[in-house]
């Protein structure tokens, strides 16, 4: 089976190690899947690179997707997912990315990433440059936010309903019959420790017995 | 001389050849499409915020409601990813019971998917012919899990109960009878004169192009690319098994149409060779970690109460770290991108649907064919909105 292969993954690797050397980046083998992180400015060539060169060839952009980790400067993780279906690997480019600059789109290299950035842009709230179309695609019509941000809240702020006297669709704020219940279930409790309360009495000899 | 204007047609969201809920905004020149611009997520239910926000066993059942006429294939991308990321080992019962359903719904969509299509293009008969086994089909499911549809069946660590007395026999029996229903369907229409001048031709692509364009499944191979994951990247018992990969070559609707037929000949195979090679044993890893105890055990002994009680409310924890695991669901490669922050609830899942793909080229595949080719083109395409819209 070559295609989990730990040797296969590794040459993989060290062939794009010993090709890619216009960008800076940083390889990771993680459970036999290579992570190629990169800088967003060198995206569109690492991906033309990555789709050209003939010992490579990866034809399929996969899918694209983003991790948002609220707090840290770039607070986005952008997941290019790569598939070479005449080698057979896969690769997961990586680069990150805050909310105010936009990241160069790559519809020129992938025509699918078309799709997959309006996506990223409906969910996540990240632009595109160059993109020529970057409308919401999953949302509704006049969605305001960007879901899957961990800061937007499970229940979103807006529900819909039709309204009798207006006779149209409206927007209203989020009522909720039954305050949302977040169960916290984690197990604070890691197993016995060696100091029981109310067990003082066990290290006192029991000579005078 | 007269000027002629483009017109504007607006198309669904409530359209009987829209496959559920697809407005699509296209532009005539007479009746000739010059752009389709498909406008979706009529059906979005944040499903991958909703996954963010429970544990990993309350998440599954999510997977059952993306592609709900293939359930089962995508609790299956998600379970791997689960065992991927904890390292367990799944007994090969469970692989082979989880296979063999796999099989099970790659006819079941195929059914649904060939004979929609065929009453897109105007016949009937098959989709009455074929519903009546899809029913058969949709029975051994809800003998294994209780449902005939969301059958959250595929648990990590294997399967969630093991194949009750009497079935193994009604899927054989099944095997011997379905054939001919196939054959049938054959020909009545494959030499169809209708049908052949609907589909031939019409929405053709190249390998290279699908290949830009996301293309995976029985769409990439009717354009003659030999690439099915089951074989190129195989996972649970896969290898063990024997069958061939259909392709064409034109890559229209009439050969997607082929490929899938010839797709439910194979997984009859592959069902067959699962029933003929299943061993005896578990159907599930052994692990109290993260699969619950027998009911039986849970009358007789605390721990397992206890244990029973920490998975359904805490859930179990996955270790920190991302995979990408994708299977051949019916549709294409259907993949989950897992990232666990080392907590009970998964910190991000992507799910990657076929279908969000193959309706983006509608405008690339749709451009200067009839508007009724548009209907053609939509329902060999094979799309359910459940796992588009998400």
């Amino acid at each position: 089976m070559k295609y989990s292969n730990k040797r296969f993954i590794e040459d993989i690797a060290d062939l794009i190690k010993s090709l890619l050397n216009f960008c800076e980046y940083e390889i990771i083998i993680e459970r036999d899947e290579i992570s190629l992180f990169i800088k967003k400015e060198d995206l569109i060539s690492t991906l033309m690179f990555l789709r050209d060169n003939p010992s490579l060839s990866m034809e399929s952009l996969i899918d694209i997707t983003a991790i948002d980790y609220p707090g840290s400067e770039k607070r986005f993780l952008l997941v290019y997912n790569l598939l070479s279906v005449s080698k057979n690997f896969r690769i997961k480019v990586k680069t990150k990315t805050n909310e105010d600059n936009p990241v160069a789109s790559v519809y020129e290299v992938y025509p699918c990433a078309n799709w997959y950035e309006r996506e990223v842009w409906d969910l996540f709230g990240i632009r595109f440059s160059g993109h020529p179309d970057l409308r919401r695609i999953l949302t509704d019509y006049d969605f305001d936010g960007h879901p899957l941000r961990k800061d937007f809240p499970l229940t979103g702020f807006t529900q819909v309903r039709f309204d009798d006297e207006l006779g149209r669709v409206i927007n209203e704020p989020v009522k909720l019959d039954q305050e949302f219940r977040n169960f916290d279930n984690l197990s604070p409790w890691e197993g016995m420790s060696k100091y029981l309360p109310g067990d003082e009495k066990s290290n006192i000899s029991n000579d005078k017995d | 001389m007269t000027k002629t204007e483009n017109y504007t047609l607006n198309f669904g969201p409530q359209h009987p050849a829209a496959h559920g809920v697809l407005r699509l905004v296209l532009e005539l020149d007479g009746e000739v499409v010059e752009r389709a611009d498909p406008h979706i997520g009529l059906l979005h239910r944040g499903t991958e915020k909703l996954i963010e926000n429970k544990t990993y066993i309350q998440a599954l059942p999510y997977f059952d409601r993306l592609d709900y006429v293939s359930p089962m294939c995508q609790e299956h991308a998600y379970s791997l990813a689960i065992e991927k990321l904890l390292n367990v080992q799944v007994p090969l019962r469970g692989q082979y019971i989880r296979v063999l359903f796999s099989e099970i719904t790659r006819i079941l969509n195929h059914i649904l998917n060939i004979t929609t299509f065929a009453l897109d293009v105007g016949a009937m008969t098959p989709f009455l012919w074929l519903f009546e086994e899809r029913e058969v089909l949709m029975e051994f499911y809800e003998r294994v899990s209780g449902s005939r549809l969301h059958s959250a069946y595929f648990r990590p660590g294997g399967v969630h109960r093991d194949l009750p007395e009497g079935l193994e026999n009604d899927i054989k029996s099944f095997c011997l009878r379905f054939p001919k229903h196939i054959d049938d369907l054959e020909k009545l229409i494959e030499e169809n004169r209708i049908f052949k001048q609907r589909s031939v031709g019409i929405g053709k692509i190249s390998t290279n192009d699908a290949l830009s364009w996301g293309f995976t499944g029985p769409c990439l191979r009717a354009t003659g690319l030999n690439w099915d994951l089951r074989k190129n990247q195989p996972y649970d018992c896969y290898e063990n098994l024997e069958f061939k990969i259909p392709t064409g070559s034109s890559g229209d609707c009439y050969e997607r149409f082929l490929v899938r037929i010839e797709e439910m000949r194979q997984s009859l195979l592959i069902i067959e060779q699962c029933l003929d090679q299943i061993p005896k044993g578990d159907c599930i890893s052994r692990d109290p970690r993260i699969v619950p105890p027998k009911r039986v055990d849970m009358k007789n002994s605390m721990e397992s109460l206890i244990n029973h009680f920490k998975l359904f409310t805490e859930g179990f924890h996955v270790p920190e770290g991302e995979t990408y695991f994708s299977v051949e669901a019916p549709k294409g490669e259907f993949g989950v991108l897992l990232l666990s922050d080392g907590s009970n609830k998964p910190y991000r899942c992507k799910i990657r649907a076929p279908g969000f793909s193959l309706l983006q080229a509608t405008q690339f595949l749709s451009k200067g064919h009839m508007l009724s080719d548009l209907v053609a083109i939509i329902g060999s395409l094979d799309i359910v909105f459940g796992e588009i819209d998400r």
